[in-house]
C-alpha cells in the first residue's frame, strides 16, 4: 500500500486514542457485603451538580443508618439528567436544581409520588479573591469596563439573573453568557472575569478561590430544589426512604451548612 | 492524503481493485454503520416542520456566521504556522525532532477543555504572558480572537500530520535535481516542494477547518459564550439543548451539512482534477 496513506492512518489512530476513553457509566455494580439479613440494595441517585458535596455527605449518613444499602450518585446538570431519565436511564431517586426540570420528568409519568421541595438557593456575586474591582452591589455590575460573566437565560441560574435584572431595572452587559454555573465560576477563579453571578452555595464550595458579595435583591429570584422517588425503581422502599431522609431534619441541617436555604411553606 | 503524483494514484487504484479480499468489506461496513446510524438517528429526530424557523433564527444565523468566520481564520492560521512546522518535521535534521513531533500532536489527545485551560494559563489575565499582554493593552479572553486561538490550537495537528505525510511521500528527488541545477533553497521550496504537496495541504486544511467548525471544549473554557462574538454553532447547540433538544438537533444537522459541503467541495474538486 502506498506510503501516502500514512497520515490518514496516523490521524485515525490519534482520533481513536482521543475518543475511545469514554466514561464508563456508573452502573449499579458495587459489591456490597450483606451485613443484615435483608439482601443488599444499591440505590442510584441522579442529583443536580450543585448538590454534589452535600449529597455525597448525605449518602454516607444514609448508608450508616441503613446497613446493607449502598448509595451511588450521578451528578450532572439537571437538564442532562432529565434527558437521561427520559431515555430510560435506571435510577431510583432524582433531585433537581429547579422545578421546571422536575416537571419534565413528572410529565413523562416517571415519578413515584409527588416531588418534595427540600432546599432553596439564591444568587450571589462571586469575584476573584479580595474583590479587586470593588464590586459592592448588584448595581455595581453594570459599571462600564467591568468584565461580568453570567449564565445564559436558557439555564436556571441565567433565568434567575434575568429575573433580578427585571426587578431591579439594572441592565447587565456581560462579556459572556455561560451554559452552566460552573463555567461562570471558572471564569472568576481564573481571574478572567471581574465578577460573576453564581449561587450562594457555589461561593461556599469555592472557598478561598473567590470572594462572595451577597446582595439583597437576590431574594427576588429564589431557586427551589425538589426531590422525588422514581417509578422505575426496583427498590421503591429504599428510594422513598432516601427522599424522606433528605427532606427530614438531618438532611436540612447538612444542606443549611452548605449554604442552601429552607424551602418556603 | 493519497499519493501525490497522478501516475502513482492510477497505479495504486489498479492494484487495489485486484487484490482486496472480500472479508475486508464486513468490518468496513461495520465501521461505516458506526458513523451512519447515529447520523441517521439525528436526521430522523429533526423537527422538519420547524426546521426553517429554527435554523434561521437570529441566534442560529449569528452562530453559523461566527463559526464560518472563525473556522476560516483558524484554518489560515494553521496554514501559516503549520506548513513551516510540517516542513521542519519532514525535511530538517534538527535535534529533538521526535520531541517536537509529539508536542505538535499533543492537542489531538488532550481533552479540549484542558486545552482551553492551558490557553487561559498561557495568555489569560493571570497567565504566563498575561502581565505582558495587559501592559500592551491586549485582552484576549472573551473576544473572537480567543475563539480563533482555541480553534487553531486544536486543529493544527490535523494540518501538520497530513502535510508531513505528503512531504515524506513526495520524496526529495525533485528537490535534489532542482538544487543541483542551481536553484536556491527558497526557490526549491516554492517551485518544487510545495506544488508537489498541494493535495496533502488541501486535505490537511479541510481537516483543520472541519475540526475548527466542531470545536467546543477549548472555546467554552477559554473564550466564553456571547452571541455574535464568541458563541459558535457548537456552543449555541449546547446552550439550546438546555431548553429545546429538538432545536439542538436541527442546528446539529446544519453543522453536519456545512461540514459535508466543505469536505465534498474540496475533495470533489481535487478528485475531478486528478482524472
Amino acid at each position: 500500500m502506498s506510503r501516502g496513506l500514512r497520515p490518514a492512518a496516523l490521524v485515525a489512530a490519534a482520533l481513536l486514542l482521543a475518543g475511545c476513553g469514554g466514561s464508563a457509566g456508573s452502573g449499579a455494580s458495587a459489591s456490597t457485603s450483606a451485613t443484615s439479613s435483608a439482601p443488599p440494595v444499591t440505590l442510584t441517585v441522579f442529583a443536580a451538580a450543585s448538590l454534589k458535596s452535600t449529597f455525597t455527605t448525605l449518602g454516607k449518613q444514609f448508608e450508616a443508618s441503613h446497613p446493607g444499602t449502598t448509595v451511588e450518585f450521578s451528578f450532572a446538570g439537571s437538564s442532562d439528567l432529565v434527558s437521561q431519565l427520559v431515555a430510560g436511564a435506571p435510577a431510583d431517586v432524582f433531585a433537581s436544581a429547579d422545578e421546571a426540570n422536575m416537571g419534565k420528568v413528572a410529565a413523562q409519568q416517571l415519578l413515584d409520588g409527588r416531588p418534595v421541595d427540600f432546599a432553596t438557593n439564591v444568587l450571589e456575586i462571586a469575584t476573584p479573591p479580595g474583590n479587586p474591582a470593588h464590586v459592592a452591589s448588584f448595581a455595581d455590575l453594570a459599571r462600564p469596563g467591568l468584565a461580568v460573566v453570567v449564565c445564559a437565560p436558557q439555564v436556571p441560574c441565567g433565568a434567575a439573573a434575568a429575573k433580578v435584572e427585571a426587578t431591579t431595572g439594572v441592565t447587565l452587559k456581560p462579556v459572556s453568557e455561560e451554559s452552566s454555573v460552573t463555567d461562570v465560576l471558572g471564569k472568576v477563579t481564573t481571574g478572567e472575569a471581574d465578577a460573576g453571578l453564581v449561587y450562594a452555595t457555589d461561593v461556599r464550595t469555592a472557598g478561598a478561590a473567590v470572594t462572595g458579595v451577597p446582595f439583597p435583591e437576590s431574594a427576588g429570584a429564589v431557586n427551589t430544589y425538589p426531590i422525588a422517588a422514581l417509578s422505575g425503581s426496583t427498590h421503591r422502599a429504599a428510594a422513598e426512604a432516601f427522599r424522606d431522609f433528605v427532606t427530614a431534619a438531618d438532611g436540612r441541617a447538612t444542606l443549611a451548612a452548605a449554604g442552601f436555604g429552607a424551602p418556603g411553606a | 492524503m493519497r499519493s501525490g503524483s497522478r501516475r502513482g494514484r492510477a497505479r495504486e487504484d489498479d492494484v487495489e481493485g485486484a487484490a482486496l479480499p472480500r472479508w475486508v468489506f464486513l468490518p468496513a461496513a461495520l465501521g461505516a454503520l458506526l458513523v451512519a446510524v447515529p447520523l441517521l438517528a439525528v436526521v430522523v429526530r429533526v423537527p422538519w416542520s420547524q426546521f426553517p424557523a429554527l435554523v434561521t433564527s437570529d441566534s442560529s444565523v449569528a452562530a453559523l456566521l461566527l463559526s464560518l468566520r472563525t473556522a476560516t481564520a483558524s484554518t489560515l492560521c494553521c496554514v501559516v504556522v503549520g506548513v513551516p512546522l510540517a516542513l521542519v518535521l519532514a525535511r530538517s535534521s534538527l535535534p529533538g525532532l521526535r520531541v517536537l513531533r509529539v508536542l505538535v500532536l499533543l492537542p489531538l489527545v488532550l481533552p479540549p477543555v484542558v486545552g482551553g485551560l492551558a490557553l487561559l494559563y498561557a495568555v489569560g489575565r493571570q497567565g504566563l504572558l498575561g502581565p505582558a499582554l495587559e501592559a500592551a493593552g491586549v485582552r484576549i479572553a472573551f473576544t473572537t480572537t480567543a475563539v480563533v486561538l482555541a480553534q487553531t490550537f486544536v486543529s493544527l495537528p490535523f494540518l501538520v500530520v497530513a502535510l508531513e505525510g505528503a512531504l515524506r511521500t513526495a520524496g526529495r528527488r525533485y528537490e535534489a535535481v532542482a538544487a543541483s541545477l542551481g536553484a536556491r533553497p527558497s526557490r526549491v521550496l516554492l517551485r518544487v516542494t510545495l506544488p508537489l504537496v498541494v493535495p496533502g495541504l488541501g486535505s490537511g486544511a479541510v481537516l483543520a477547518f472541519a475540526r475548527s467548525l466542531g470545536e467546543f471544549g477549548a472555546t467554552l473554557t477559554f473564550a466564553g459564550s456571547l452571541q455574535g462574538r464568541t458563541r459558535t454553532l457548537p456552543l449555541e447547540i449546547y446552550l439550546v439543548r438546555e431548553t429545546d433538544p429538538q432545536a439542538a438537533v436541527a442546528l446539529s444537522l446544519l453543522l453536519v451539512v456545512v461540514s459535508a459541503v466543505v469536505v465534498v467541495a474540496v475533495h470533489g474538486r481535487r478528485g475531478a482534477g486528478a482524472r
